[in-house]
């Protein structure tokens, strides 16, 4: 198993993402600091994604877009607000035009990549800050996934019983 | 979810209709008492008048949380003789969790990618096989 827990966090409206990796952090870090490893797992195989630009490195950023199966491509952007490496890395990831340009008034994510030694080799903590998208901010911070998954559960039960 | 939807690219191609209704879904459901309401119709239908003498605010107050739930598709208003019966629609409510675990989902699978990755990157202490 290699993603240890996923946290919906209602006070901070975060989502944190705990993972194993089979690999030393400096190796980890290839993940995010190398354009054509990322492109074998920032988007699903049936919408790959494909960096067009990608400077590492503080104020700097990337543009990248994701191949739907019909052809369609779905651009987005990353800004990068801090690069520690190989330990920490801070972005912004937006959706753009079809030039790469950040989309107005669309929902932006801030994350927060943090690797350190530890587990089979690497812990990886990922933490998405959802601040500017106001319906999940509100979701988690009304603490709606849990109630969610408590209200389906119920629903199983209703329709089992029935 | 805006989805959430919105939330991540992979579903991108899916904005626009259904992220307005997720907007709505998550709008309705942030409120302490429309949850209330929700919870309880899911389990049995109830008439507003039902719902309102259980909660310290108006008929008309009731009835606007349960137009806004309406909205959202998490209920059905029915009109049953003078009552106007509200019921849980399972099916909205599903996909509200549906969407809220693909979030995770989408992080658990990038994860096992990452995985696959590391594990081909790395060549590892493995034995020459004496290929050129």
């Amino acid at each position: 198993m290699t993603v240890l827990s996923t946290t919906p966090d209602t006070a901070d409206l975060t989502l944190v993402v705990v993972a194993d990796l089979a690999a030393t952090p400096e190796r980890a870090w290839s993940l995010w600091a190398e354009p054509r490893t990322l492109e074998r797992w920032w988007g699903p195989p049936t919408w790959p994604a494909t960096f067009d630009e990608h400077d590492l490195r503080p104020g700097g950023g990337a543009k990248y877009h994701m191949t739907g199966p019909d052809g369609t491509a779905a651009h987005g952007w990353w800004s990068f607000l801090a690069v520690d490496e190989p330990t920490r890395i801070e972005l912004e990831d937006g959706f753009a035009d079809e030039h790469g340009v950040p989309a107005a008034g669309m929902p932006t994510t801030r994350m927060v990549v943090e690797l350190e030694p530890g587990g089979t080799g690497t812990i990886m903590t990922i933490t998405s800050h959802f601040a500017s998208q106001e319906a999940l901010e509100q979701v988690l911070a009304m603490g709606m996934a849990e109630g969610m998954r408590e209200a389906v559960g119920q629903i199983d039960a209703i329709l089992a019983a029935g | 979810m805006g989805r959430c939807v919105t939330y991540n690219h992979v579903v991108v191609d899916q904005r626009t209709d259904e992220d307005r209704a997720a907007d709505r879904l998550f709008r309705a459901l942030a409120d302490t008492t429309r949850r209330d309401i929700l919870r309880r119709v899911l389990v049995e239908p109830a008439s507003v008048s039902g719902l309102a003498a259980r909660y310290e605010m108006s008929f008309a107050a009731v009835q606007k949380h349960v137009t806004v739930l309406a909205d959202a598709h998490l209920v059905v208003k029915e009109r049953r003789g003078r009552e106007q019966m509200v019921r849980g629609d399972v099916g909205t409510v599903r996909q509200a969790a549906a969407l809220l675990e693909q979030l995770e989902e989408l992080w658990r699978a990038r994860v096992d990618r990452m995985s696959a990755v590391l594990a081909d990157l790395d060549p590892g202490p493995r034995p020459d096989p004496g290929r050129p």
